[in-house]
């Protein structure tokens, strides 16, 4: 009764591929319910835009996982089809838009990590990630110019914007734990030349957002071990309310195009 | 047969030069640096390769399925787009003639070849105003209308404009 192998690499590089467009898309969902809800119109616009640069991103890669899979899913049938457990993106991206102060402390964590991950997956030895990364980091680096520079405008701000953005990185830090943590799908990525070692990028990533919190004069928390691991599967109560309103209509009316 | 080819092509690249980009109407998309390349291949097909701007610009899609059907009125049922994504657009694919029009649009062209990283990252120099050439302005959000445009203000004229982003 034994399945037939699958060919060498190719479920770890499925695996692959989910986490990096669920994240996308997961977080450009989130980043989608500021619309119309933002502060000032310039930050909804640019809330919007790059909202629409990570779903952009999904796109690229859920369809691309798509075809690695082979059983004729294409990239909405994968965004919109699936259920809770299947998703695999990181539980920080998922976590809740709270005020601004925390949409945009979760932005920096994130736009940090993937300036840091598409630099070095653009010379993937995987010619189709490695083209979307170079596509996708330059608009990346754009994303951290903006929510960087919000950081360090809130937290060198008035005591009440500051106070409000330490208090976000406390709530959000210990999720970055699972940005880092490696398991055999990372490996697997890792000696095929297809993805960079994690540790590369944590110490990277680390650099960066030390100097960010610098300018910012705000405090970096302690790591603390951490027990959430949205990309095996293992998600936060928050993702269930997200993934409802993002495929109610899929759901409601199979196979609706407009 | 050579000079068949060289027809088809040449009618093809006139045909793309007057499909506007849907945000920009200014502009066509072969100002842009949209179109890769034109060609006929082994199949006799006339092959179009496009680079898509911006990963979210929603109007990839929409300028794909103008292609589409422009090539399909010139040359029909023998057409063939194929979006394009290495090496990814660049601004500094526009145009000379581009950005001419962007600037007479009340556009700022992207001001600098070649976007590195650092440029990207650290470029603060404020953009001279495009009615009235004060270099008084300043940057009001990175994001604007659409994804490829940044949201500055004259301090001199005070009316707001727009800056093709450099990317």
């Amino acid at each position: 009764m034994s399945a037939a192998p699958a060919p060498p690499g190719e479920p770890a590089l499925l695996r692959y591929l989910l986490r990096l467009g669920d994240s996308s898309l997961v977080l450009g969902q989130r980043l989608g319910e500021w619309v119309g809800h933002a502060p000032a119109v310039e930050e909804d616009l640019g809330l919007a835009n790059i909202a629409l640069d990570k779903i952009g991103q999904a796109r690229l890669l859920l369809a691309y996982a798509g075809e690695v899979e082979g059983r004729g899913r294409g990239e909405d049938e994968i965004a919109f089809l699936r259920e809770h457990g299947e998703y695999l993106n990181p539980v920080l991206v998922e976590q809740p838009n709270g005020d601004f102060g925390q949409t945009i402390v979760r932005q920096v964590l994130i736009d940090a990590y993937q300036l840091e991950l598409y630099e070095r997956l653009a010379s993937s030895t995987d010619a189709r990630l490695a083209a979307i990364a170079a596509k996708t980091v330059k608009e990346t680096r754009y994303h951290l110019r903006y929510s960087g520079g919000w950081l360090v405008r809130l937290g060198d701000g008035t005591a009440e914007s500051h106070a409000r953005v330490q208090d976000a990185l406390e709530r959000l830090w210990p999720y970055t734990v699972e940005l880092f943590a490696e398991d055999e799908v990372d490996r697997a990525m890792t000696d095929g030349g297809i993805a960079p070692p994690l540790a590369a990028i944590q110490a990277a990533w680390s650099v960066r957002i030390d100097g960010i919190l610098d300018e910012a004069t705000l405090v970096r928390p302690r790591d603390r071990p951490y027990a959430w691991f949205g990309k095996r599967g293992e998600h936060s109560e928050h993702l269930g309310y997200l993934l409802a309103e993002m495929q109610y209509l899929q759901r409601t009316y199979p196979g609706a195009r407009w | 047969m050579n000079a068949q080819i060289d027809t088809r092509v040449a009618a093809a690249w006139r045909a793309l030069a007057a499909v506007e980009d849907p945000e920009i109407p200014a502009l066509s998309i072969v100002d842009l640096g949209l179109v890769r390349s034109v060609g006929i291949e082994a199949d006799g097909a006339l092959h179009v390769h496009l680079s898509p701007t911006y990963t979210g610009c929603p109007a990839t899609d929409v300028i794909r399925r103008t292609v589409e059907q422009t090539l399909n009125d010139i040359d029909p049922g023998r057409c063939v787009v194929t979006p394009v994504l290495a090496p990814p657009w660049t601004s500094d694919w526009i145009t000379a003639a581009g950005r001419d029009k962007l600037a007479a649009y009340g556009i700022v062209p992207p001001p600098y070849a070649v976007s590195s990283a650092s440029q990207l990252l650290h470029d603060e120099r404020p953009r001279a105003c495009p009615r009235c050439a004060s270099v008084e302005t300043a940057c009001v959000s990175q994001f604007g209308s659409t994804p490829c445009k940044a949201l500055h203000r004259c301090s001199a004229c005070l009316e707001p404009f727009e800056v093709f982003k450099c990317i």
